[in-house]
């Protein structure tokens, strides 16, 4: 009994993580119904900055404090420079930019700092954990992993929903023609949206970075939960975002706990009954 | 000098031309009624004045300047708004959170904000927190309409105000037209319903198949020349 309790709870723990990997794809889907299939290697490449700038000497939180904004000026870019140029009718053309930009990122990554893994190195918090009676302990970085994760949904929705700017955003997700009748330059909307994603990639990177083994491959499998998780939690919704990262999170620990094989499976059986039961996801809002 | 004018301005979508040369002017604080049917391109002319269509840079001049290369966000600072056919709400917003959208583009003060908009349509204050898609057809034209006067435009583009609407509600649109004209904005209606457009209008101008072919004071168009030019006949 207490196994399962402790399995739970991982499980929702993990889903901290996964909701951290989601939001910023969530974000950017709900803005712009763009599918950034780069979104995994973007935060491997996240990771990847913060260890190159503690192997030059620079504490790991601060590296982190750096690379946050640092992502978002890398993500601001990519959509103007980049992105920007195929928006149009036709869904296809930066779908594909953004599956060409995950080859490169990965090979990029692989050349730069070669195949072996790699981890980030939080010291004591490594294996620091919070007793909580019965034998049952919370690891304290997936706990602050998973605060960490309400937290960037709670500052999120304020942007979007208390702000002038995050109406801007609103307004341009529903009709961008009109949208830029009332003075809304999209493109630069678009920027911004892509900036926020990849600086959330940036936080999700500190996370997956002290939690587990990383190398430049791991993107696409990162991408994946992901998507799962903005899929069942239902589009246009961050709160339904970090709702679906704990059911996958959770699929996949209860998986583990019958059988260790099963983990990585159960996550995707969990998201294909979610798809089957409720296709448009636990908590739709967008109405596309 | 008119405050607003096109010069023999064209717009094309994609290969089809939808406007053949249109030479058109505005006065500071004047209401000008476009009428024709279905097709003769009024909508067009609207959209490329407003900037969501490509024409060609000198084709629109604004207190003259050349506004043609502009694209619609820098138009609408400049003080021109569109209020477009079919409402076009932003669904996901409230009615007041449409109407402060309205007010991302403003860049000179004016005599329209929040209040003022409520003073104009009082419904929408009892109804600001309402979803604007529960709104009825006319409550939404107003919400359309207070949206745009919220950037505190000099002129005002008015795509179809009365399309599928009740007759008492158009009234009421027609009603707070004359507010707004009173306030100094310039308004252009793009209407097929004739009747309301000519008794506002000061000015009339008749599109057909893209090109100009009838303009003039509505008083001293005759009925059968406005039939002339709106058929083609």
């Amino acid at each position: 009994m207490l196994g399962w309790i402790d399995t739970l709870l991982q499980g929702i723990l993990l889903g901290g993580l996964y909701s951290l990997y989601a939001t910023g794809l969530s974000v950017i889907f709900g803005i712009m119904r763009l599918v950034n299939l780069a979104h995994g290697d973007l935060i491997v490449l996240g990771a990847f900055l913060i260890l190159a700038a503690t192997s030059a000497g620079v504490p790991l939180v601060v590296a982190c404090v750096v690379v946050v904004p640092l992502m978002f000026a890398v993500g601001y870019a990519l959509q103007s420079v980049l992105l920007n140029r195929a928006l149009g009718r036709n869904i296809l053309p930066p779908l594909l930019i953004t599956f060409g930009l995950s080859i490169i990122v990965q090979n990029g990554l692989l050349e730069t700092f070669s195949a072996d893994t790699r981890r980030l190195d939080v010291g004591h918090l490594q294996s620091a954990s919070l007793p909580i009676g019965g034998g049952i302990a919370i690891g304290v970085m997936p706990l602050i992993g998973l605060l960490a994760a309400v937290a960037v949904i709670l500052l999120l929705n304020a942007l979007f929903y208390r702000t002038a700017l995050g109406r801007a955003f609103r307004a341009t997700s529903d009709d961008v023609e009109i949208a830029q009748l009332m003075g809304i330059n999209n493109r630069s909307i678009y920027a911004l949206t892509m900036g926020i994603s990849l600086a959330v990639c940036a936080l999700a990177a500190f996370f997956l970075g002290t939690r587990a083994n990383f190398d430049p491959s791991i993107g696409p499998a990162r991408l994946l939960y992901a998507f799962e998780a903005v899929i069942i939690g239902g589009l246009g919704s961050l709160w339904g975002t970090l709702a679906g990262g704990i059911v996958v999170g959770l699929a996949q620990t209860i998986g583990a706990h019958i059988d260790p094989e099963w983990q990585i499976l159960s996550g995707h059986v969990a998201f294909l009954i979610v798809l089957v039961i409720r296709p448009r996801g636990l908590f739709p809002r967008a109405v596309d | 000098m008119a405050m607003l004018e096109t010069h023999d301005l064209t717009a094309f979508y994609g290969d089809f031309q939808a406007l053949f040369g249109i030479t058109f002017a505005l006065e500071q604080g004047e209401t000008v009624a476009i009428i024709g049917a279905n097709g003769a391109g009024k909508s067009t002319f609207l959209k490329a004045v407003a900037g969501l269509l490509p024409r060609p840079a000198a084709a629109v001049r604004f207190d003259g300047r050349d506004i043609g290369a502009l694209p619609a966000y820098e138009i609408v600072k400049l003080g021109i708004a569109l209020v477009p056919e079919g409402r076009r709400l932003f669904s996901s917003l409230s009615v007041e959170e449409n109407l402060l959208v309205g007010a991302y583009g403003r860049r000179t003060g004016g005599p329209w904000d929040l209040a003022a908009v409520y003073r104009l349509f009082p419904v929408l204050r009892e109804r600001h927190h309402a979803p604007s898609t529960s709104l009825s057809g006319g409550q939404q034209q107003m919400v359309a309409i207070g949206r745009s006067l919220m950037s505190n435009p000099r002129v005002l583009l008015c795509d179809e105000l009365s399309l599928g609407l009740a007759p008492i509600v158009i009234r009421d649109i027609y009603a707070a037209l004359a507010d707004i004209k009173q306030r100094g904005t310039a308004v252009v209606l793009v209407e097929q319903d004739l009747v309301h457009a000519m008794a506002v209008a000061d000015r009339a101008y008749c599109f057909q198949e893209g090109r100009v072919s009838l303009a003039g004071r509505p008083q001293d168009l005759s009925r059968d020349a406005i039939h002339a030019a709106y058929f083609g006949l």
